[in-house]
C-alpha cells in the first residue's frame, strides 16, 4: 500500500500582492514568495505518519503546477516523503479545480499500489476545497473531506475521524479513499537539514500530458471558471480618534455619546 | 558575479528552517526564559530533529555536513530572539565537542558525540578556573593516573550550559608545568567526586545556565582521555579559532537587532514636534553605528570564508573578535541612549542588548589577549 499527498505550491503567507491589469503578481521580503500550501503541511505530516504507523511502503508527495513547483516538492521531501512527482504540460496552464482533478486522477491511476491519497482540506490561494472530492469522483474513490484523525487501517478498510461542525463523527470505509485533513489532525514537523540536503540533489520525475494519455477537458480553454475581471481591493478607510477630557467620566460620558452618534449602541 | 557571494540557495533554505524554527520554538518563550534564568531542556531535542544542533558535523553520527556559512547562517538565526545566553547555552556544544571530534577516537565519538547531537545530553566546555582564565597554560586542575582511571582535584568556572551538562571535555593539568602539561578529558556528570555550583547570577546572557564545576578525587576513566596525553593545549587553541569566529558572529548579530530597533523606534518617538530622526545628531549617530557593524560583518565573513578554504586565520578571526565585540559594545551602548529612559527598562530588547554584549569582549578569549595574538603576528 502507498499513501500519496497532493499538495501545491501557493504564495507565501507573507507575499504581498499586486494586480496590474488583471494579472496578478505577488514578492516576499523574506525572500521565499512560493510555499508549500500551509493546509498541505498537515497533509504531508499525515502522509509520513501513515507510512510510520499504518504499514505505508510508500509516501509520495505529488504536484501539478509549472517547473518551479519541484521547490514544494522539495519541502516534502525534506520533511520525509520517499518520493516526489511533478505533473507539469504547457496544456495545464490555466486548469480549473475540475481540469486539475482530471489530471490528477490521471496521475494517480499511474501509481501502482496508491491505496490513500490526502489533501489539505483546501488551497490559500484559490479556497474553494474541490479538488479533493473532484479527483474522487474521478477515479470512483470513496472521499472523506475534514478528516482529524486516521484511527486504523485494517486490511481493505480505513477508519476515520471528521470534524465537523457540531462534533466529530467516525467513518469506517473501504480502501481506496481520497480523504482531506483538517489542522487539528496534527502538528506538522520541520523538514530536516539533512533532508534539505538530500531533496536539492534528488531526481524529482515530470509526467506531461502525453505521460498521462490526457488530451482535453484541461487547461484554460476547458476552464468553467471565468476570470474576467480581477482586481485589487480598495484600502479601508478609517480614522482614529483619541477622547479628550480632565476626567475619566467626562471621557466616559463623551465615548458613550459618541457610540450613540454612530449607532454603535 | 565580480564578488563574492557567502550564502547560497541552500544556504538560504537552511536558514529558512531555522528562522521558522526560531520564531514558532523560541521567539515568543525567550523574554520568560531570560527572566527565569534558563530554558527548557525539551529545547535541545527539538533543535536535534530539525538538524539544528548538527549542522557541520558528520551525518554517521547524527550530523548534517556543511560548510562554515551554513553553520553562520544557524548561529546568525539563532540570535534573532536577540538572547545571547540562550544561543550560547543552546550551542555549548559546538565548544565541547570539536575537539572530541578532531582527536577522538571512532568509540569516543559515538559515545560522546552522537547523544549530544540527537539533543539528548548536554556537553559543556571547562577551560577557565577561578584562579585565572587568560592563562591557561597556567591551569591548576590535576588528573593524575592511577590504574585505568585518572584521579581529577580541581575547579572550573564561568562554564556555560555548566548547571545540566551531561559532559564536559575539561582541561586538566596531566603533565608538569606550563601548556606541555595539559590533557583533555571528557567528565560525566555521574562521575563520583563530580559536583556543580548554583547558576552563577551574570550581568547578561540570563537564558544560558552558568556554573562553578568542582571535581573532588573524581575518577575519571582513562579511556576519556581526548588524544595524546599532555597535548590538549593545542587542542584548546584549535578549538578557539571557530569559538572565536561564532562570537563575532554573535556580536554582529547582536549590534544589528540594536541598530534594526533603534531604526524604527526614531522614526517614532517624537521630541520637540518632530520624530527624532529628523535630527541630525541622531542620523549620524546611526549612520556611525550602521558603518562599523557593516565593516565588521563584511570582514567577519572574509575570514570565515577564508577559514573555510583551510587558510591560517589566527591574526584575523583574533582582529575580528576584537573589532566585532568593540563594535558591538559601541552600537548597544548607543542603542541605549538612543531609546533615553526606555532603553533602560528590561522590557526593552536594546536593554538586554546592551547587558549581553558586555560579555563577547571577554569570553572566548579577552580583547587583551587578542591584541596579544595579533601583536605576535604584526612584528
Amino acid at each position: 500500500m502507498k499513501v500519496v499527498v497532493c499538495t501545491k505550491q501557493t504564495p507565501s503567507t507573507t507575499a504581498v500582492f499586486s494586480v496590474n491589469n488583471g494579472a496578478v503578481s505577488w514578492e516576499d521580503s523574506g525572500g521565499k514568495p512560493n510555499v508549500v500550501n500551509p493546509w498541505d503541511e498537515y497533509a504531508v505530516e499525515e502522509a509520513i505518519r501513515v507510512k510510520e504507523n499504518h504499514g505505508a511502503s510508500q509516501a509520495i508527495a505529488l504536484t501539478m503546477g509549472t517547473p518551479d513547483s519541484q521547490e514544494a516538492l522539495k519541502t516534502c521531501l525534506a520533511m520525509g516523503c520517499d518520493e516526489a512527482i511533478l505533473v507539469s504540460d504547457p496544456s495545464f496552464a490555466g486548469s480549473d479545480t475540475l481540469g486539475t482533478a482530471r489530471i490528477l486522477a490521471a496521475a494517480l491511476e499511474k501509481i501502482d499500489g496508491a491505496k490513500v491519497v490526502i489533501f489539505g482540506k483546501q488551497a490559500i490561494d484559490g479556497d474553494t476545497g474541490l479538488t479533493p472530492v473532484q479527483v474522487a469522483r474521478k477515479l470512483g474513490w470513496t472521499p472523506v473531506t475534514y478528516v482529524s484523525a486516521i484511527k486504523e487501517i485494517k486490511g481493505h478498510t480505513i477508519t476515520l475521524e471528521r470534524l465537523l461542525e457540531d462534533g466529530k463523527e467516525t467513518v469506517t470505509t473501504d480502501l481506496p479513499v481520497v480523504i482531506s485533513v483538517v489542522k487539528e489532525i496534527n502538528e506538522p514537523r520541520y523538514p530536516s537539514f539533512m533532508g534539505i540536503r538530500k531533496a536539492n540533489r534528488a531526481t524529482i520525475p515530470t509526467w506531461s500530458a502525453a505521460d498521462l494519455n490526457i488530451s482535453g477537458g484541461v487547461g484554460a480553454g476547458a476552464s468553467q471558471a471565468d476570470w474576467s475581471h480581477v482586481y485589487a481591493i480598495p484600502a479601508r478607510e478609517g480614522s482614529v480618534e483619541i477622547i479628550e477630557g480632565d476626567s475619566v467620566e467626562e471621557k466616559v460620558a463623551a465615548l458613550v455619546d459618541k457610540l450613540f452618534e454612530e449607532k454603535v449602541i | 558575479m565580480s564578488y563574492q557571494h557567502y550564502f547560497q540557495t541552500e544556504h538560504d533554505q537552511i536558514r529558512q528552517i531555522t528562522r521558522r524554527f526560531v520564531e514558532r520554538e523560541m521567539m515568543p518563550f525567550v523574554d520568560a526564559w531570560e527572566e527565569a534564568g534558563s530554558f527548557p531542556r525539551e529545547l535541545y531535542q527539538k533543535a536535534a530533529k530539525v538538524g539544528i544542533l548538527g549542522m557541520g558535523y558528520p551525518e554517521a553520527l547524527g550530523g548534517t555536513p556543511g560548510d562554515l556559512f551554513m553553520q553562520i547562517a544557524v548561529w546568525e538565526e539563532l540570535m534573532r530572539p536577540g538572547s545571547g545566553g540562550l544561543s550560547a547555552g543552546l550551542g555549548s556544544l559546538h565548544i565541547a565537542l570539536p575537539p572530541i571530534l578532531a582527536l577522538g577516537s571512532p568509540e569516543q565519538q559515538e559515545q560522546f558525540i552522537r547523544p549530544v547531537l540527537a539533543g539528548e545530553r548536554i556537553a559543556a566546555l571547562a577551560v577557565t578556573e577561578p584562579g585565572g582564565g587568560s592563562d591557561v597554560a597556567g591551569l591548576a586542575t590535576t588528573a593524575v593516573l592511577q590504574n585505568d582511571h585518572y584521579i581529577v582535584n580541581g575547579s572550573k568556572t564561568f562554564i556555560t550550559s555548566g548547571c545540566r551538562a551531561d559532559l564536559v571535555t575539561t582541561a586538566v593539568r596531566t603533565g608538569g608545568p606550563g601548556s606541555h602539561g595539559i590533557s583533555l578529558l571528557v567528565i560525566e556528570a555521574d562521575t563520583p567526586g563530580f559536583s556543580r555550583s548554583q547558576p552563577l547570577k551574570k550581568m547578561g546572557w540570563w537564558a544560558s545556565d552558568t556554573a562553578q564545576l568542582f571535581f573532588d578525587d573524581c575518577g575519571v576513566p582513562a579511556g576519556n582521555l581526548i588524544g595524546a596525553e599532555n597535548m590538549g593545549f593545542y587542542a584548546i587553541m584549535g578549538n578557539f579559532q571557530k569559538e572565536r569566529l561564532q562570537m563575532s558572529i554573535v556580536a554582529n548579530m547582536t549590534a544589528e537587532l540594536a541598530l534594526t530597533a533603534c531604526l524604527d523606534y526614531v522614526q517614532q518617538r517624537e521630541a520637540f514636534g518632530r520624530p527624532i530622526a529628523g535630527f541630525q545628531v541622531m542620523r549620524h549617530k546611526l549612520v556611525d553605528m550602521a558603518t562599523e557593524l557593516e565593516v565588521s560583518r563584511e570582514f567577519t565573513y572574509r575570514v570565515a570564508a577564508k577559514m573555510n578554504d583551510g587558510v591560517d586565520q589566527v591574526k584575523e578571526v583574533s582582529m575580528a573578535k576584537l573589532f566585532a565585540t568593540k563594535m558591538c559594545d559601541m552600537v548597544t551602548y548607543e542603542a541605549v541612549q538612543i531609546f533615553g529612559g526606555y532603553g533602560y527598562m528590561r522590557e526593552y530588547l536594546v536593554e538586554r542588548l546592551y547587558r549581553d554584549s558586555r560579555i563577547l569582549s571577554i569570553g572566548g578569549g579577552t580583547t587583551e589577549i587578542m591584541k596579544e595574538i595579533v601583536a605576535k603576528r604584526i612584528f
